[in-house]
């Protein structure tokens, strides 16, 4: 069999395209945004013309994988974790209208928020929807569970959700390849009502995925991603989930763990092999990435049942990422400490690039803010969040994608002036158009400043639905054409910017800026290709 | 057989090249591999580092554990320090001492000398200037390989190679550039450590 080299990601989507794939849905978003790259660049994928083009945002990405599920044919979806809060509508109703074609929501979490504004566990949408979860312990699991999660969604007729945490996303391994599959004809649902969530059809819907809660319990109870592996000393048992399973094995290397082990790599979580566990040992420590979700199953409200150990009782830390010197605190294990690191070394936290476009930007805005001092600029999500940090400190908020419209909005109805929102192109693309079209209804006084730097920068060049559109759907959202200005983000026209900007900040209405020049490393990749 | 090694530097300085050519010889070795890379926010100018570790027998964490890194492979001299809890006692640490400064707060010459000077194992050269003699200074990176490579039990062929594969698509000049500064690095540590 062949054997590759694979980001956990990759292992991912190339276990998804040797399953049968047709099609992939994504928006960009670390940690999960090698996984349509990986697509993207696959020969099996061009020759099978397998859809991987980037959508406009998650909610979009989740409703066009879920129309190709209806025409029958394999999909995923992908986004990282906050990305499920934005599907989380069309993500929550596909339990009820289910699934015809294979369908894997692939979910990058960012425990210790690496690159995010949160440390959400996608785990708990799972057994919010009801529906079934999967997650790997290693690169190969990524690799084999697309064949199987898509029997399994096509069995039940149900999305299933695949969860990957960063440290898994982004480490590289090596892969045992199995044999490639077919894709699956173009079919329509057998029953025509399945996918019409009207109140009559959504109660039998309902009633049918609690029914068929059971069989997903009996699936994950005989699931080879779960297993429970048995040891003499019986006075603790592990229950280990998803990448923890190599934390804990780490500490047991020379010798066999005497503690039985459950292993968890599907959910909803195997209910006999922990009845199996609860029954016979004293104790249970659970382990998992992300929050406490099966420790809190299994504890329950008031802990005077089962003795569970975890992250709820200070076991483990009760956020973060896990890593094996924890998992061997959590067991009474020795390991080493290592040095200090010497005081000297001071922190060297990321911030926007020589020459970025952005730069001038918040050069220009700063000055004509300078004699209203600081609280009047609302940031988003991308590179340009950087110039929250010195010497720019140009932006006060970073929520989530879209929210800078929106708070600019809030705000200068609260009477605030002036009022800028500062977005990035893609971010607008993603969720700025609609908080516009608050903002032009609203007759709002605010300055929005589109970041037009022709890329999805902050995740690494992909390309953005609005490229060269911006003006045209500032327009046609209602923004009146002589308060549509671009300027150019250069030193040189500083105080041309300048100017413009106080102009628009006097202008009573709504007023758009497009600074717009490219991201360096866009420009210099372009000259690149051209050589 | 095993070797836990971390590569650490500044977002763009490329330690990624560095991490693939060692898979590449790792794999070509028949040897497990697992190599954790950091994608996303922290590329901007700020510290990157990179788990790589292999072994005759399968490996289970992607990230190294306290005081059990065998090297810490370093492009920039203040980065070596930041990840001296994962060093074992024996361990080795590999650095350029060419200083990378985006910071303020960026400690002084004298400062950072005499942190490496406690270090027992240490291969510490100015891999950007010696780059630089070989052609250009853009092969920093491949210098600091070099320099590894006595310690790495990885044959130094199977290196070579890896080096023709990466760089192989720019063309021979770029390939022998990078193998010089490569032999160069290798050069020093022998006659240093
Ligand atoms: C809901 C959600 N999806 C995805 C992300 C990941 N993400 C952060 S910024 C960003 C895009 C930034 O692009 P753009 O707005 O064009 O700004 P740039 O980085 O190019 O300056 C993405 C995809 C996120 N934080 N939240
Ligand atoms: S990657 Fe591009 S957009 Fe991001 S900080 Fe650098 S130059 Fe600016």
């Amino acid at each position: 069999m062949e054997k590759l080299l694979l980001l956990g990601d990759e292992a991912f989507a190339q276990g998804a395209l040797d399953a049968g794939l047709s099609g992939a849905f994504g928006y960009p978003g670390t940690p999960s945004t090698e996984i349509i790259e990986h697509i993207q660049k696959s020969d099996l994928a061009k020759e099978r013309h397998i859809h991987c083009e980037w959508s406009a945002n998650e909610k979009t990405s989740m409703e066009e994988g879920l129309g190709m599920s209806y025409a029958g044919k394999r999909t995923i979806v992908t986004m990282k974790h906050v990305g499920l809060n934005v599907a989380a509508d069309p993500y929550m109703n596909s339990a009820l209208t289910g699934a015809n074609g294979g369908i894997i929501v692939a979910v990058g979490d960012d425990p210790s928020m690496h690159s995010s504004q949160n440390e959400q566990d996608s785990r708990f949408y799972a057994k919010f929807a009801m529906l079934p979860a999967m997650e790997p312990s290693d690169q190969q699991e990524a690799y084999d569970i697309p064949k199987y999660a898509f029997k399994l969604s096509e069995k039940y007729k149900l999305p299933v959700l695949f969860r990957i945490p960063t440290r898994l996303c982004h480490s590289r391994s090596g892969v045992t390849r199995t044999e490639v599959l077919p894709e699956n004809e173009l079919s329509l649902p057998k029953d025509p009502n399945q996918f019409m969530l009207l109140p009559a059809i959504a109660r039998k819907r309902y009633q049918h995925l609690l029914e068929i809660q059971k069989d997903l319990e009996k699936e994950s109870e005989e699931s080879p991603f779960n297993k429970y592996i048995d040891g003499k000393n019986k006075s603790l048992g592990i229950i280990s989930c998803g990448i923890s399973y190599n934390y804990l094995m780490e500490n047991y290397q020379e010798s066999k763990c005497e503690y039985p082990i459950l292993k968890i790599s599907q959910y909803p979580i195997p209910r006999k092999l922990i009845e199996k566990m609860a029954d016979e040992c004293d104790e249970i420590l659970v382990l998992e990435e992300g929050m406490p979700i099966v420790e809190e199953m299994l504890k329950g409200y008031l802990g005077r049942g089962l003795v569970v150990k975890g992250r709820l009782d200070g076991t483990l830390p009760r956020a973060g990422e896990l890593n094996a010197n924890l998992v061997a605190k959590a067991l009474q294990l020795t390991f080493k400490d290592g040095k200090n690191i010497p005081e000297i070394v001071a922190p060297r936290p990321p911030a926007l690039c020589v020459g970025c476009p952005h730069r001038d930007t918040y050069l220009a805005i700063n000055e004509v803010l300078k004699p209203f001092g600081q609280g009047h600029v609302f940031g988003d999500i991308g590179c340009y969040t950087l110039g929250f940090q010195p010497p720019f400190n140009s932006i006060n908020t970073c929520i989530d994608m879209g929210a800078s419209i929106t708070l600019a909005v809030g705000a200068a109805t609260a009477g605030l002036f002036p009022a800028f929102g500062v977005i990035g192109d893609s971010t607008f693309g993603h969720s700025g158009m609609t908080g516009l079209a608050d903002a032009v209804d609203k007759k709002s006084n605010v300055v929005i400043f589109i970041l037009d730097n022709s890329t999805t920068a902050m995740t690494g060049m992909q390309d953005n639905v609005l490229l060269g559109k911006l003006e045209q759907v500032c327009m046609g959202i209602g923004v009146e054409k002589e308060h549509i200005r671009v300027i150019t983000p250069l030193k040189n026209k500083h105080d041309e910017n300048v100017k413009i900007i106080e102009e628009e900040m006097n202008y009573n209405g709504v007023s758009v800026i497009i600074p717009r020049r490219e991201c360096i490393h866009l420009f210099a990749k372009k000259k690149a290709m051209k050589k | 057989m095993k070797k836990d090694i971390i590569l650490a530097g500044v977002g763009g300085q490329g330690i990624l090249s560095i991490a693939t050519i060692i898979g590449y010889a790792v794999v070509e070795s028949g040897l497990y591999l697992k190599q954790a890379e950091v994608h996303g926010m922290s590329q901007r100018g700020g510290d990157v580092q990179s788990n790589l570790r292999f072994s005759d027998k399968p490996i289970h964490s992607d990230l190294i554990p306290n005081g059990e890194a065998d090297i810490i492979i370093s492009v920039e001299p203040m980065e070596a320090l930041r990840y001296l809890p994962f060093l074992s006692e024996k361990g080795w640490v590999i650095t350029n001492t060419k200083p990378f400064i985006n910071i303020d707060d960026y400690p002084t010459e004298e400062e950072l000398k005499a942190e490496l000077d406690k270090l027992p194992n240490k291969i510490a050269l100015n891999a950007d200037e010696v780059a630089k003699e070989a052609g250009n200074v853009r092969a920093m990176n491949m210098v600091m390989l070099g320099a590894t490579s006595p310690f790495l039990g990885l044959p130094v062929e199977k290196l070579e190679e890896g080096i023709k594969t990466v760089f192989g698509r720019k063309g021979q000049a770029v390939v022998d550039l990078n193998l010089k500064a490569f032999n160069i690095g290798r050069k020093f540590a022998e006659e240093n450590k």
